[in-house]
């Protein structure tokens, strides 16, 4: 049996707003194996980005246990998450939150920076990135100087860059065209290949099934998890 | 890491140009008051130091006149109250080392057509062991110069080149002294500034009697302008002062409530008051300018706090990807000791350059330390890590999330 990588279990997440507490995530139970390939989906204000970004150890449930790696997340210390954002969990973010003063491969990089690798190696490894991207004729771009389906692939080539083992990715082809969205998909079809854990939020069914699981949300709850039969055959 | 860091902070400093110059002008400006105002200040002390060495230790001026009634202190010593016997009278107090009675005035000063108008100070041999000047080439007067009033002088410096110049060697020469030869025996050696600013090398020394004779043309024979007299030691000074007071005051039969017609000053004590304001004010300067740092060290965090609270999404996205909150506080510290050190480079600079402007516009002696140099800097990088800590703390501390959804 594979080992188990994500395992939550009453997960909740409340928002205290000004008009009171607003329950976002109620009772959420899930568990995820090493190497899965797992799409989210589900209605807007679902909750499903909140999920993954307690997913990704970048806010705390409210209630609730989150067992990454069978380690109680709730003891981690703030360096030891960073550490884990770092190294384990490349994350893709709805928006693209890129650095706007940074150039492309400064963008990329940062993630290395962190992880304290060499100037020149982090370079190196941000071009050779940036070029699977296609994106070899923009090193020293803005964000601001390419299309919005650039900037979404430069966000996916910095969550890739340090190599992660789990992939969180919140509909990161929801600004590219289809063809685009295909060669997106190849990607973490390939990453997913190589035993890599891969979580996606998506509306479309077309990208979905790319997973071999989907997981459906609605107004904060799990109500449908399945096994996709129409995973799409892999070349 | 530090490297990237630091370009990184470069970065964040080259993207807003204008309000970085800004802020770090206030730095600037601090520590450029402060290295000048050190300058300042320490030059001050340095040259009081320097002429209360060339006074002479323990040393009191007996002045002929009364000095108490005010506006006549300028006055003292003017009128010739005090003479020979009385001077020798207090050479054999018991507490007094040497005295030497003196008598001043300024004369016109020829030689071969050079003329300059100098101090005349004629006085007897012991005058240069207490004030410890010797001779630089030629010898001192002697006593028997004293007894037979000889025509002898000995030049100071100033006058030696105001006179002389470069070329000629004084001694042996005759020059004229409000008409009347004088030769020349001795040179004597440099004394610099006294601390009321004269300069003590323009000065002409003959024996006193000659002065007295053939010079001053006094009306009462024997009578001297003032005394200096040496105590044995610095302890025992007020005591001295003492005798010396109720002696002169017996002599001169002043009765008891009377005015004294002379007076009584201890230069030493003057000497110590001048160089203790000396550094109260060198003190006082570099407090203010101190101040400037403080303002320019707020200036300092209130731009951090603005551009923390502008680059909250920037923090977010850092965090997000694995930032700790140390490299965070690290990004943020290090920006605003880059503003603050190189704003003390600048303003050291600035500073020095301002010290040598004040030197040759107002000819003040000025004095750069190389522990002045170093305080400014060290405190430059305090007040940069004093004023970023807060910012960069409160950078550090932001919830990675919270951070990330910031407009
Ligand atoms: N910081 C917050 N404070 C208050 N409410 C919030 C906050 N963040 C999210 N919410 C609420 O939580 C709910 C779920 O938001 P979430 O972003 O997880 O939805 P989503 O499923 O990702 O939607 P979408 O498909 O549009 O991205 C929404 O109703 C939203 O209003
Ligand atoms: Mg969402």
């Amino acid at each position: 049996m594979a080992k188990h990588v994500i395992e939550i279990a009453g997960l909740y997440k409340d928002y205290d707003t000004p008009a009171g507490v607003f329950p976002v995530l109620k009772d959420v139970n899930l568990t995820i194996d090493d190497g899965e390939y797992v799409a989210i989906m589900g209605p807007s204000g679902s909750g499903k980005s909140t999920f993954m970004n307690i997913l990704g150890c970048l806010d705390r449930p409210t209630k609730g246990e989150y067992m990454l790696d069978g380690h109680s997340v709730k003891s981690l210390s703030s360096n030891e998450l960073a550490k884990l954002r770092n190294k384990t969990i490349g994350f893709v973010f709805q928006g693209f939150n890129l650095l706007a003063r940074s150039t492309l491969v400064e963008n990329v990089s940062l993630p290395l920076v962190y992880a304290e690798d060499q100037k020149e190696l982090r370079t190196k490894i941000a071009k050779n990135i940036l070029e699977r991207m296609g994106l070899g004729n923009y090193f020293d771009s803005k964000p601001n100087q390419i299309s919005g389906g650039q900037q979404q692939r430069v966000a996916i080539a910095r969550a890739l860059v340090n190599q992660p083992r789990i992939i969180l990715a919140d509909e990161p082809t929801g600004n590219l065209d289809s063809k685009t969205s295909d060669e997106i998909m190849k990607i973490f079809d390939e990453l997913n290949q190589i035993g890599n854990t891969i979580i996606i939020v998506t509306h479309e069914n077309d990208i979905a099934d790319h997973a071999g699981r989907q997981v459906r949300f609605l107004d904060g709850k799990i109500v449908e998890d399945r096994h996709n039969k129409k995973q799409k055959e892999k070349a | 890491m530090f490297f990237s860091m630091l370009s990184e902070a470069w970065h964040a400093m080259s993207a807003n140009r204008l309000r970085t110059f800004l802020t770090m002008l206030g730095m600037v400006i601090g520590v450029g008051a402060v290295v000048l105002m050190m300058a300042i200040g320490e030059g001050a002390q340095q040259s009081i130091k320097r002429s209360i060495d060339s006074m002479g230790s323990n040393l009191f001026v007996i002045l002929s006149g009364s000095s108490s009634s005010s506006g006549s202190r300028s006055a003292s010593g003017s009128s010739s109250t005090l003479n020979m016997n009385d001077a020798t009278a207090i050479g054999d107090l018991e507490d007094i080392n040497a005295f030497a009675p003196i008598s001043v005035g300024n004369a016109q000063i020829i030689y071969a057509g050079n003329n300059s108008n100098s101090a005349i100070v004629g006085t007897t041999p012991s005058y240069f062991s207490i004030r410890r000047w010797d001779v630089e080439s030629g010898e001192l007067f002697s006593d028997s110069d004293i007894r037979s009033a000889n025509r002898v002088a000995l030049v100071g410096k100033t006058v030696v080149e105001n006179l002389f110049g470069d070329e000629i060697d004084p001694i042996g020469k005759t020059i004229r002294i409000k008409k009347s030869p004088f030769l020349v025996v001795g040179v004597l050696e440099g004394k610099g500034q006294s601390f009321d600013g004269r300069d003590q090398d323009d000065t002409v020394i003959v024996p006193i009697t000659t002065a007295q004779r053939k010079l001053f043309g006094n009306q009462i024979p024997g009578s001297v302008r003032m005394i200096m007299a040496q105590a044995k030691s610095e302890k025992y000074m007020g005591v001295a002062e003492e005798a010396i007071n109720d002696l002169v005051r017996q002599r001169h039969n002043i009765r008891e409530n009377a005015e004294s017609d002379f007076s009584i000053r201890n230069l030493t004590a003057m000497a110590k008051t001048a160089s203790e304001t000396a550094k109260t004010m060198s003190m006082l300067l570099g407090a203010i300018a101190s101040i400037s740092l403080l303002v320019g060290g707020i200036g300092i965090m209130n731009i951090m706090l603005v551009s923390v609270t502008e680059r909250t999404r920037e923090i977010g996205i850092r965090m997000a990807i694995g930032a700790r909150e140390k490299d965070i506080l690290l990004q943020f510290l290090l920006e605003a000791c880059v503003i603050s050190i190189v704003g003390c480079v600048i303003g050291v600079g600035l500073g020095l350059g301002g010290a040598m402007l004040v030197k040759k516009m107002i000819g003040a002696e000025i004095l750069i330390s190389m522990q002045s140099i170093v305080l400014a800097f060290s405190v430059a990088a305090s007040v940069g890590v004093f004023f970023g800590y807060y910012p960069a703390s409160k950078a550090a501390k932001l919830h990675p999330i919270e951070a990330l959804r910031y407009q």
